[in-house]
């Protein structure tokens, strides 16, 4: 019943954006709103606002005019695994990144002093500034033979967004358990890490999920404007800077990665949303005795 | 053989803000032998619960010495003499109700066909085994307090910790589980150290009572209720004339007054209640935590 509900109205949010594109496109004036000369609201004509029926169609012909050149939806389905999996690898380094912090502020007092305030602080460097300068320093970077690769520059900056969310929220959750439970696990004489196993890990793991669905958005979203920053080919972050130059002539073109990159989301939701349902005898809520 | 508790001129401090300081304990000596039931009765903040967490190392006493079993406190804790339940049931939510009796057994490296054996046994003991595989919040809370009992007896120690382990629960439930826990007394063997505020339920699982008063928590009385070994109580003693005069007696050392006193002090409005009833303290919210137990 509940489920049915939600997939009504998740379906109905989709269609009433759309019922909204259309009806502004074809109601409003074709030059846009403008008011003093500022534009409010956008053109409509078919080159800044293409038709719905035009981005679903462009994406079942061919890339580019050439021969032998593949469907569009292929090219942009490639590029979207490209993106997702580069995104994994920076959302696996985040969550190990965060949840090692999260370990070391619950074990040592003065490292919560000490972190906290550095991990706050981290996310207001801007992403644009820092994916040069990782580039530039990972080019210096060699593991004997193997050379550092531009893709994980991206993973890194994508980490460096995705182990934020998890290092507060797992911290939190660490430090959740109930008096009782950690009295308890001391009259069983058992040293810091047992009880880190047996009972901080495990009352962590509500709190400690939508840290990981924050972190997968943030890790998408990182990759991208990664991608886009640093020049990496073959991910979707360089094919809307590629396919925005064909706007003028090819107003659906563009639309195709912009999906591409909302499907990676959704599968990088979907990812944790299966993460939570194995885990989920750890999210009994806890009842009053 | 030594004593199951020795506690000798202990005392505990909690220091305050600013230079104060409150007197948890003072001059606490208590001696406790093998196989008996011992409670700790008095007010809010005299200290009865904090005498408890003494003698479980849960905190360090002020002055004095807290010996187990002939040990040291912290060794005891250390050898797992005890057991402990207190007054929330403090199940693991993510654990079945057999799994969260095998997690000492568990913890200290009890192979996992042992543990299932001691599980099965000791849910049977509690009267539980239908709900081997429930999680904790599908059980009432007089189930899941048994749940604790029995996690608490897993390790077949020598001595039982209680801290008002039945508090939460309402007066039928009450009943039921002081019967129980009677019967598993008489079991075990075990040496049982309860706190509560309840003088019928003190007076009917108890050998002795350890009247307490607070500020500071000190010692009023030691009321020794003698109503027969274990094995033997049951609903019937409740309505005993030895009940009623031991519940007088305690009732008396509480107050600090004899009892024609008392009386008078109800006729002339000062609310009492029949012999075995419990009016004193039973409404009494449990003490402020930062007092009675930090």
């Amino acid at each position: 019943m509940t489920r049915f509900r939600g997939i009504l109205l998740g379906t109905l949010g989709i269609v009433l954006l759309g019922v909204l594109w259309e009806g502004y496109k074809a109601i409003g004036p074709s030059n846009g709103v403008v008011l003093n000369g500022l534009t409010v609201l956008p053109r409509t004509n078919d080159l800044a606002m293409p038709h719905l029926a035009t981005m679903f169609t462009r994406l079942f012909e061919p890339v580019t005019s050439a021969a032998g050149s593949p469907a569009l939806w292929s090219a942009v389905t490639q590029a979207a695994g490209f993106s997702l999996s580069v995104a994994a690898v920076g959302w696996l380094i985040g969550v190990v990144v965060g949840m090692l912090l999260a370990v070391l502020m619950q074990r040592f007092r003065t490292a919560e002093s000490a972190l906290l305030p550095w991990v706050v602080l981290s996310q207001t460097v801007p992403l644009i500034a820092l994916a040069p300068l990782v580039a530039g320093i990972g080019s210096q970077v060699r593991f004997g033979e193997a050379r550092w690769q531009d893709w994980m520059s991206v993973a890194l900056i994508a980490s460096y967004l995705a182990f934020f969310p998890v290092s507060v929220g797992a911290l939190r959750g660490l430090e959740s358990p109930d008096r009782e439970h950690v009295e308890l696990m001391r009259t069983y004489a058992v040293g810091w890490w047992k009880t880190l196993l047996t009972l901080r890990l495990p009352a962590s793991i509500p709190y400690l999920l939508p840290a990981l669905r924050l972190a997968a958005a943030n890790a998408v979203i990182g990759t991208v404007v990664a991608e886009v920053s640093i020049g990496l080919r073959g991910g979707v972050g360089r094919m809307m800077i590629e396919y925005a130059s064909a706007a003028s002539g090819d107003p659906g073109k563009p639309w195709a990665p912009i999906f591409g990159a909302v499907v990676i989301g959704l599968l990088a939701a979907a990812l944790v949303a299966a993460i939570g349902l194995a885990l989920r005898k750890y999210r009994r809520g806890e009842v009053p005795a | 053989m030594s004593n199951a508790v020795t506690v000798s001129a202990a005392s505990k401090i909690f220091p305050l803000a600013r230079g104060k300081r409150v007197v948890a304990l003072e001059a606490i000596d208590l001696t406790v032998a093998p196989g008996e039931f011992v409670s700790l009765i008095g007010p809010s903040g005299c200290g009865k619960s904090t005498l408890l967490r003494l003698i479980a190392d849960l905190d360090q006493p002020t002055a004095g010495r807290i010996e187990v079993f002939g040990k040291s406190a912290k060794q005891a804790r250390i050898d797992q003499d005890y057991g402990i339940a207190f007054q929330q049931a403090g199940l693991l939510p993510w654990r079945t109700v057999t799994g969260n009796i095998e997690l000492p057994l568990e913890l200290h490296g009890i192979g996992k066909r042992a543990r299932r054996a001691r599980a099965a046994e000791l849910l049977a003991l509690v009267g539980l085994s239908d709900f081997a595989d429930r999680y904790p919040d599908q059980l009432s809370g007089g189930m899941q307090q048994r749940v604790a009992i029995a996690r608490s007896l897993a390790e077949s120690p020598e001595l039982l910790l209680m801290d008002e382990p039945f508090g939460a629960l309402d007066e039928m439930t009450r009943e039921r589980m002081q019967n129980e826990l009677v019967r598993l007394c008489a079991e075990t063997g075990a040496a049982v150290v309860f706190v509560t505020h309840s003088i019928p339920e003190a007076v009917f699982l108890s050998d002795r009572v350890v009247v307490m008063s607070p500020r500071p928590g000190r010692i009023l009385e030691i009321v020794p209720v003698g109503l027969g070994s274990a094995g033997n109580r049951d609903d019937g003693l409740r309505e005993a004339s030895g009940f009623f005069a031991a519940v007088k007696a305690v009732r008396e050392a509480l107050h600090g007054v004899p009892a024609e006193e008392v009386r008078a002090d109800s006729a002339a409005g000062v609310p009492s209640g029949a012999p075995g009833a419990e009016v004193l303290y039973a409404s009494e919210a449990p003490a402020p935590r930062g007092l009675e137990t930090r």
